[in-house]
């Protein structure tokens, strides 16, 4: 496996008074009690972890819960109060100012919440913003933003202001603006939560059809567990500035590490998250029935086939193997038993 | 209805809401008891004693002094330096009144004609809203030609040109500089303050010390006067961007100057357009003042002839002051309020520039037509229209028939409202008076807030000044209240409707932008000279900010629970006095706050029209070039002001605050 894209080990930001100091006196460990009784806020709270390239890593939790912090930490938009980030190997935190501005115009893209688009520029001079701030010339710039408009899909809005366009329309600029320099890490802090649910979706199909084509790296904070795992690889879950769990959709929702990952999962439909292989019993080899099913299909897509066959129904892999047998018992219970599937 | 609820406390917690209650009654009670007792009271504790004067004016008169006389740097003295300073405004001064009016005889260049002047401003205003903005600066611009008005209005508006862009550039260089460094900010925001609540005659003597008098004068006066608002503004429009946009610049890699120049300047635009509309009236308020140490142009003329009582020509220079400021007030509102909108594609350079062909246009039109005839360069002076025996006829009018109902009027008001009043104020023993303004700091907010607010009444105390500056107190007071007694029914019946806002917000819009001097006009009209006279200008121009914070207040209640009292069945009565009321009252307060700070400002302009307060002794400060003296008073006006301010503020934030308005 290569190495990571990003990574950050036992990051904290805390605000008070003297959070440095306080992190001191404590070790570097303080309970959440000790902080809070002494009046100080953890943001973000020894947080650890890798982002791999071209993985999508989302980031979710109630709001208040440290999403916005913690990705301004990675990009030191914020800094941090200890803890290290390391970007493609390089300690994030010692980076000179000069260092940043050059990671930041050809590395880095980010997309805002509420778009942070300059009202004063047109979609094309928005677009171009970054390529302009750098030192590309006129021409190439503009040809460059106008590739990524087309990207986006505003192909016509080019000479448009921010605030003759539609909040949909004005995310695809921040999207586009933030893709202008070709960024190999991606950063996208609620990009959708301010609009509305039909244009949301629309824009996730938009984002995942983007990645498609861009294979970028990527940390994506939502507050919505839906759009968590349309769009994630694997999902962080955060509580007042810690990771609670780290893992896969499936693994979240069957395995949650604590309570409030159980309760933060408890109403996601389950059957068009979890694959036949999550709720199989596995089988000594043999040579599978011709009616078998693959273990990678999700369990609403089967349903029919279990509900009605009353022996267990074969499972195999991609090359045919069998791998497991399902019946409809542990399939009912899968789906509707509370607690987690075993 | 939280609100209404908070009214009414439960028994639980009656005790402390009975505290709350009795707090306001507490924090005049020391007041009352010394009032009272006053005549038990021994001496210095009625009046300031003559030897405790701190001799604030002598120390300053000494610095001036010092400054003005003793070399710097052993080469030049301070004076020096501000009168060379002062020689380089007359450059550009030349350049632009050469341009609007007299023309450059030196290299047999004429002034541009007035036709050409009157079209490009209402292609200004066209280009920046509508074709109506447009025809009304091209008619004022007009009006000024008809009617005999020109040379003097250019020569005042070449002033506001030249002063405005040079007090907007130093006050937004200022103010970057405010926002870029915290400690600049901690140094400059409380000497805004003061500089933003002195009189206008007080930034007058020192210049009038430093520099002369005189038109240049005037015009430094200007701009020194219009720098505070414009650095202020600048700080709040700089601060005010989301800090989104401030990281989506460092997310492109922005340098700092990158960062300032191509991301928070062009996204504080709005605020900073306000800045220079602010900039703009507060010159033009300033350069009439201004023509007490000789700055030429309108105010001039309008001082000469009240001077000299003859109201309607006085009225003529008033009208044509007054249409100057709106429309250079409409004029740089619009640019403000201008957004920018998309452009088709691939059209002719005609059609992406239409106002600049169009003034092109102009220029060619109007140069080819003064070619033509004299007519359309200079208006000719046998075809002035004169409104000064119009005017004369109304005051004539006026006398003959309302004569005997003005002068009872004025002698009831003077015998049993005022001369009362005033003799209850210098009842006051200043102690008292400390000590009340101390324990409503204390009260809401603080030691903090005690100490400085007793501090700004001690300093007027000790400043030597203690019964004049109750006369200025006793004034504004009357003022104030009165200013309330009428504004507050005007703006409750004004907020009934959208529409009666809308309008009352015009009215205020408009009248809030005359200069403060021409408010004496109609008032020398009615009444003469005398306390009744000022007190009536006071309240024109003051009341503007209560009926408007009325309106604003009363009409942004937050909707849902006016709808709440709707379905629990209030009157409309019920409506007002239960629910919308006590929401608005924090934002009525400000108004207030504001009216007493409008108050202050015209309290002392009022010392032309023979006042007897503070005023009256920074007229005559000003007319024995006595800068010490003009600027203890001034002080001693601005801290009045703030001591208001501090407290009303106070006040206001901390209801605003309990009522969950924030
Ligand atoms: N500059 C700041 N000063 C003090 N507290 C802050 C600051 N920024 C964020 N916080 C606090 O840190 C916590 C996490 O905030 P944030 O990262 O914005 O959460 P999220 O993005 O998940 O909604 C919140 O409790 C917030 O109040
Ligand atoms: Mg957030």
């Amino acid at each position: 496996m290569s190495d990571p894209k990003i990574a950050c080990r036992n990051l904290w930001k805390l605000y008070g008074p003297d959070p440095a100091g306080f992190l001191k006196r404590h070790d570097g460990h303080p309970t959440i009690e000790a902080i809070r009784a002494q009046g100080y806020i953890s943001a973000v709270r020894d947080v650890s972890f890798d982002v791999m390239p071209g993985e999508i890593l989302v980031v979710m939790g109630l709001s208040g819960s440290g999403k916005s912090t913690l990705l301004r930490c990675l990009s030191r938009l914020v800094e941090p109060t200890a803890g290290e980030v390391m970007f493609e190997g390089r300690d994030m935190l010692r980076a000179t100012d000069n260092e940043l501005i050059d990671l930041r115009r050809h590395k880095m893209g980010m997309v805002f919440q509420n778009f942070a688009l300059l009202p004063h520029r047109t979609v094309l001079d928005n677009v171009a913003f970054p390529l302009q701030v750098r030192g590309t010339g006129r021409q190439e710039r503009e040809n460059r933003a106008r590739e990524v408009i087309e990207l986006v899909g505003l192909k016509g809005r080019e000479g448009y202001y921010p605030r003759e366009l539609s909040g949909g329309q004005q995310q695809r600029v921040g999207i586009a603006r933030s893709l202008a320099v070709g960024p190999d890490l991606w950063f996208l802090d609620e990009p959708f939560s301010a609009l509305d649910p039909l244009i949301r979706k629309e824009m996730q199909d938009e984002f995942l059809r983007l990645q498609k084509v861009l294979n970028k790296t990527i940390v994506f904070i939502t507050h919505d567990f839906d759009e968590a795992i349309r769009v994630a690889d694997r999902i962080a879950i955060m509580k007042d500035g810690a990771i609670e769990q780290l893992g896969t959709a499936e693994q979240l929702v069957t395995r949650p590490a604590t309570p409030y990952v159980a309760k933060f999962t408890e109403n996601i439909p389950r059957d068009r998250l979890l694959s036949v292989r999550s709720v199989m019993e596995p089988s000594a080899p043999r040579k599978p029935a011709k009616d078998a099913i693959r273990a990678d299909a999700l369990l609403a897509s089967v349903a029919r086939r279990i509900v009605t066959t009353e022996r267990p129904i074969d499972v195999v892999d991609d090359e045919g193997a069998l791998v497991g047998t399902l019946d409809r018992g542990s399939y009912i219970d899968a789906l509707y038993d509370q607690e987690p599937a075993r | 209805m939280s609100a209404v609820a908070m009214e009414r406390p439960t028994r639980a917690d009656a005790p402390g809401a009975f505290a709350k209650a009795a707090k306001p009654a507490l924090s005049v009670l020391p007041f009352l008891i010394l009032f009272l007792c006053a005549p038990l009271l021994p001496g210095w504790m009625m009046k300031v004693p003559q030897a405790w004067t701190i001799p604030f004016i002598d120390w300053t008169n000494a610095f001036i002094d010092h400054l003005r006389d003793d070399a710097l740097f052993g080469l030049f003295s301070f004076r020096d330096f501000t009168r060379w300073i002062a020689e380089l405004i007359t450059w550009p001064l030349a350049l632009v009144e050469g341009l609007l009016v007299s023309g450059f005889p030196a290299i047999g260049l004429p002034a541009m004609p007035w036709v050409m002047t009157a079209g490009l401003c209402g292609v200004l205003g066209w280009s920046l809203r509508d074709w109506r903005l447009g025809a009304l600066a091209a008619g004022c611009v007009a009006y000024m030609a008809i009617f005999g008005k020109w040379e003097l209005s250019m020569i005042t508006l070449s002033v506001v040109l030249v002063a405005a862009p040079i007090a907007g550039g130093i006050g937004f260089l200022l103010g970057i500089l405010a926002v870029k460094k915290p400690w600049f900010e901690a140094a400059i925001v409380p000497v805004l303050n003061v500089l933003q609540s002195l009189p206008h005659f007080s930034y007058l003597i020192p210049i009038a010390v430093f520099i002369g008098v005189g038109h240049k004068a005037g015009t430094i006066a200007t701009i020194i006067f219009a720098i505070p608002p414009m650095a202020r503004l600048t700080i709040l429009g700089l601060k005010g961007i989301a800090e989104e946009i401030r990281e989506a610049g460092k997310m492109a890699g922005c340098t700092r100057f990158q960062m300032l120049w191509m991301v928070e300047i062009p996204a504080a635009r709005q605020a900073l357009l306000v800045g220079v509309n602010q900039v703009i009236m507060q010159c033009l308020a300033m350069v009439v003042i201004a023509s007490f140490v000789g700055a030429r142009g309108l105010g001039h003329d309008l001082l000469f002839r009240l001077q000299s009582l003859k109201i309607g020509q006085a009225l003529e220079s008033g009208v044509a002051i007054v249409l100057m400021a709106i429309v250079l007030d409409q004029l740089s509102r619009a640019a403000a309020e201008k957004q920018p909108s998309h452009l088709a594609e691939n059209t002719s350079w005609l059609a992406r520039f239409p106002f600049v062909s169009i003034a092109i246009a102009v220029c060619v039109v109007s140069l080819v037509l003064s070619a033509i005839t004299p007519y359309a360069s200079v208006w000719p002076t046998e075809w002035t229209l004169s409104t000064a025996p119009l005017w004369d006829g109304l005051v004539d009018w006026i006398t003959l028939y309302f004569f005997d109902p003005l002068q009872y009027f004025r002698d009831g008001m003077l015998l049993y409202v005022l001369i009362p009043i005033r003799g209850l104020f210098q009842q006051i023993p200043w102690t008292a008076m400390v000590a009340l303004v101390a324990v409503a700091g204390w009260s809401l907010g603080g030691w903090r807030l005690a100490l400085i607010v007793s501090g700004f009444v001690l300093f007027i105390a000790f400043a030597g000044f203690w019964e004049r500056s109750l006369i200025t107190a006793y004034m504004v007071t009357v003022a104030v209240l009165l200013c309330i007694l009428i504004g507050l029914p005007i703006g409750i019946w004004a907020s009934k409707t959208e529409r009666r806002a809308k309008l009352a917000k015009l009215w205020c819009d408009t009248f809030q932008t005359f200069p403060s001097f021409i408010y004496l006009i109609p008032v020398i009209m009615l009444f003469k000279v005398g306390d009744v006279a000022a007190i009536s200008a006071i309240i024109i121009y003051a009341m503007i900010p209560t009926i408007r914070y009325t309106v604003f207040g009363l009409r942004n209640v937050p909707q849902d629970i006016v709808e709440a009292g709707i379905t629990s069945g209030c009157t409309q009565r019920q409506l007002l006095w239960n629910i919308r009321m006590p929401l608005a009252f924090p934002e009525i307060m400000l108004g207030i706050n504001q009216t007493i700070m409008f108050a202050l400002f015209m309290v002392i302009i009022a010392a032309f029209i023979g006042t007897k307060d503070i005023g009256q002794e920074i007229f005559r400060a000003l007319t024995f070039n006595d800068a010490g003296k003009g600027l203890v008073l001034g002080l001693c006006v601005a801290f009045m002001g703030l001591t208001a301010d501090k407290l009303i503020t106070a006040w206001s934030a901390e209801r605003k605050s309990r009522l969950g308005l924030v």
